[in-house]
């Protein structure tokens, strides 16, 4: 009925924001999930994040999930020292 | 004679601006030159054994992508096309059929490429030819190549050689080149690392010739409809049945999410650097250790088995959590979906 | 035997594999113990793909069906609609925007990828619709506005950001569902084959588990929501299986990801802010009281059916078609008689067939 997939916001500008999944960004929606912040996982659905994901239920039962989480906490983390940097 | 900025009907028309256009912006392209013979027809010399013919379309949209570009992909498709029937290329030809108002740019960056691309394969391009016509009669441009190459000793690959307990392999990950052009189509588009997997394989498919001989049974890229295409083609033909292992399946987990989120399963997606290739299990190792050796293998893997068909020949897939299914030909276009 | 695709490669995996060993046999002695036979309902078109893709039914014992449910929104869409969509593609001064799914749905004799017409283009989000409006002025944008309640709010919060915006050229044709009402009209007149539902996983994540409280409590039917991923639906499964061995009928969920007792609030109140919900046709279930989604009157100039004076949808069936008899569960695929002959996933006569998840077309792609 619904396809809907995590991906982590990395990016947020009002009710728009950036979210990433395994390096691939998608530009969507937050509208739905008022109380979403930088570096929750969302789940999308044709544009829109939908829920904000728990991540250690994920964890338990999504194949993908544990790789696509570690992957994009090391991202923001580098993310987040570039920008201590400039600052 | 001042070079135009774009392309214009009489580019195409056989006359002066012709000849500037092939004398000072296409035959430049290929290396010296040399090789580009200028008349209408080109001579190759061939030493004594059974040629290889082929020819193929290209009409990719965008025209560059991350991992290549029209240019290279008709190159490489050719030159696989070639190299997967166990020859080895010699030549190929270009045509060109260019849309009136193409930018002069656009028509130099994708020849340079072709002529990179043929270089590095090292395979001569001989003979071509450019039309031009109307705005609105094709979209840019369109590239079509024919190759010849000589068969590899005694390669006989064929569908009517593989047997129950043939193994099959593959180079590398599935869906790559499909997925890239996805993320660029209008409408779709989406940042993305991903990169178009658009190579020339004929070092993969002479190494496996020159080791393994005619324990190689069948060897095919495939590009449109992806492994399921090729998989269910080679059932139908071989008469077998068609056992995935889906554990074992090369995936990228970019190309993975990617692929999730627009609602595509990678089996039915295009690759256009990756060779499939059925061999007698006595080879498998050998093949795996020769193919891991070069870097267009290095994620090589033996993805399945040929079984006795029970019945109609049917591509099966023992799923991660163990279940069966069979695995279908796509039907043609792959649309992104919601639900 | 152990099937040779299961080779854990690491720790992990093994214990996912553990997972799924437990889900099986806790089915298993499940349905053993009940031994009647046993019909469970997957509601959502995307549970009846993962099925197929993970190859579920091959797992399960012999006395437990799965039947595939009314959960897919090209299935449910009614003909008449997709026939309105039509003639508002076929005009001069439309843009038609869609998603995906809705290309090769026929109306009575064209679909939109047949119509080979340029002012129809797919997109991923009711925001790429808004932006086509923008873009164009001198066309009015139609968005083919259908799904469940997971699907609904984008159309709602495009339809608020173009009233707010003074986008007057957009608009939507809506035949958003809902699914709490299908449910139960499935259980009241048509039939007593479902034993239970294995509950769509991001229809909950909108609704709440605690939506089918009333399915459960007036019906007496186990609701066990899940995820898609192979494991979630055999533990899903389970439950359900356990709960009839032991003759429960409860409200579960092994979604706990994304999925809580509540849903999202936010999203329920966009929805209800702009739709209200109407009797409207479902296709193969005939008209379901309360289960389709319209406009409120003050948004109705974003509503299609106002903006170009429709005054009904007329509702029509393809002839021969069982599409409504397979969505109940009262029929297989291939019992129909056009399956695999005059209707395959190339040629599809009923909207089961064109919809990759509908229950023809996995069936026939999936061989079952």
């Amino acid at each position: 009925m619904c396809l809907a997939v995590p991906a982590r916001v990395i990016e947020k500008d009002g009710d728009r924001a950036v979210a990433d999944a395994m390096g691939n960004r998608w530009n969507i929606r937050i509208t739905l999930t008022p109380d979403i912040e930088v570096g929750d996982v969302v789940l999308i659905h044709a544009g829109y994040a939908i829920t904000k994901v728990d991540e250690e239920e994920a964890k338990k039962t999504w194949e993908l999930f544990e790789e696509i989480a570690h992957f994009e906490a090391e991202r923001l983390k580098a993310k987040q020292q570039e920008g201590d940097r400039d600052a | 004679m001042e070079k135009q900025k774009k392309i214009m009907l009489a580019h195409g028309g056989g006359g002066r601006l012709m000849g500037d256009l092939i004398q000072r912006t296409i035959v430049p392209k290929f290396g010296d030159g040399q090789s580009v013979q200028l008349t209408d027809s080109a001579t190759v010399d061939v030493p004594a054994g059974k040629l290889s013919f082929t020819t193929d379309s290209f009409v990719v949209k965008p025209l560059f992508f991350n991992g290549g570009d029209i240019g290279k992909l008709a190159v490489c498709g050719t030159v696989n096309d070639l190299a997967v029937a166990g020859a080895k290329p010699l030549a190929l030809s270009l045509s060109l059929i260019l849309e009136e108002g193409l930018d002069m740019d656009i028509l130099e960056k994708v020849l340079q490429s072709i002529g990179d691309t043929a270089k590095a394969a090292n395979v001569n391009i001989i003979t071509g030819d450019t039309k031009v016509v109307e705005k609105g009669s094709a979209d840019e441009i369109f590239v079509n190549t024919a190759g010849v190459g000589m068969l590899m000793g005694n390669a006989d690959p064929s569908f009517a050689r593989i047997k129950p307990g043939d193994v099959i392999l593959v180079n590398g990950t599935l869906g790559d080149h499909g997925m890239t052009i996805m993320s660029q189509r209008e409408g779709l588009k989406f940042d993305t690392p991903l990169k178009s997997d658009c190579v020339c394989l004929h070092e993969l498919t002479e190494m496996l010739y020159n080791d393994c001989g005619n324990a190689v049974k069948f060897m095919r890229d495939p590009t449109r409809g992806g492994l399921a295409a090729t998989l269910n083609e080679v059932a139908q033909s071989a008469g077998v049945n068609v056992e995935l292992d889906e554990t074992a399946l090369p995936i990228d987990k970019t190309v993975q999410t990617a692929a999730d989120m627009l609602g595509f399963d990678l089996l039915n997606i295009a690759n256009e650097g990756k060779v499939l290739a059925v061999v007698d299990a006595e080879v498998v190792d050998r093949v795996i250790d020769l193919w891991k050796s070069h870097p267009l293998g290095e994620k090589a893997a033996v993805i399945g088995t040929i079984a006795e068909a029970d019945g109609s020949p049917l591509v099966e897939l023992v799923t991660k959590i163990g279940g069966r299914r069979i695995v279908q030909t796509p039907y043609g276009r792959e649309l992104p979906r919601i639900c | 035997m152990k099937p040779s695709g299961l080779r854990p490669s690491n720790r992990k995996a093994t214990e996912m594999l553990e997972r799924i060993e437990q889900a099986r046999k806790s089915i298993h002695s499940a349905c053993e113990k009940v031994g009647r036979q046993i019909q469970v309902m997957e509601v959502c078109g995307t549970h009846t793909v993962s099925i197929f893709r993970h190859g579920i039914r091959t797992l399960l014992p012999e006395n437990l069906k799965m039947l595939s449910g009314p959960g897919c929104p090209v299935c449910v869409t009614d003909q008449g609609y997709i026939d309105v969509v039509m003639d508002l593609a076929r005009r001069d001064d439309t843009i038609i925007a869609t998603y995906g799914d809705m290309i090769r749905v026929p109306g009575k004799g064209d679909s939109l990828e047949s119509l080979h017409r340029d002012n129809i283009k797919v997109v991923l989000s009711t925001d790429n619709g808004l932006a086509l409006a923008k873009k164009h002025p001198d066309k009015t944008v139609v968005f083919v506005a259908v799904g469940f309640e997971t699907t609904t709010p984008a159309s709602a919060v495009a339809v608020a950001d173009a009233a707010r915006e003074g986008v007057g050229n957009f608009c939507i044709l809506s035949g958003h569902k809902l699914v709490v009402p299908a449910m139960k009209a499935l259980l009241g007149s048509k039939n007593d084959k479902i034993d239970a539902f294995l509950c769509p996983g991001h229809v909950s994540v909108i609704l709440g588990s605690d939506a089918y409280r009333s399915v459960v409590d007036e019906f007496n039917r186990p609701c066990v929501v899940a995820g898609f991923e192979g494991v979630q639906i055999l533990e899903g499964l389970a439950k359900i299986c356990e709960q009839i061995a032991d003759g429960r009928a409860e409200i579960d969920s092994v979604y706990g990801a994304a999925v809580t007792p509540q849903g999202n609030r936010t999203a329920w109140k966009i929805i209800t802010d702009m739709f209200e919900p109407c009797d409207g046709p479902w296709r193969g279930l005939g008209v379901i009281p309360g289960a389709t989604m319209r406009l409120k009157n003050q948004y109705k100039q974003f509503d299609a059916l106002h903006r170009f004076g429709i005054e009904e949808v007329p509702s029509e069936e393809p002839a021969g078609c069982q599409c409504g008899q397979i969505l109940c569960g009262l029929m297989d695929p291939p019992q129909c008689g056009l399956f695999g002959k005059k209707c395959t996933p190339d040629t599809p006569v009923g909207p089961c067939m064109v919809s990759t998840e509908g229950a023809c077309s996995a069936w026939y792609k999936y061989g079952r």
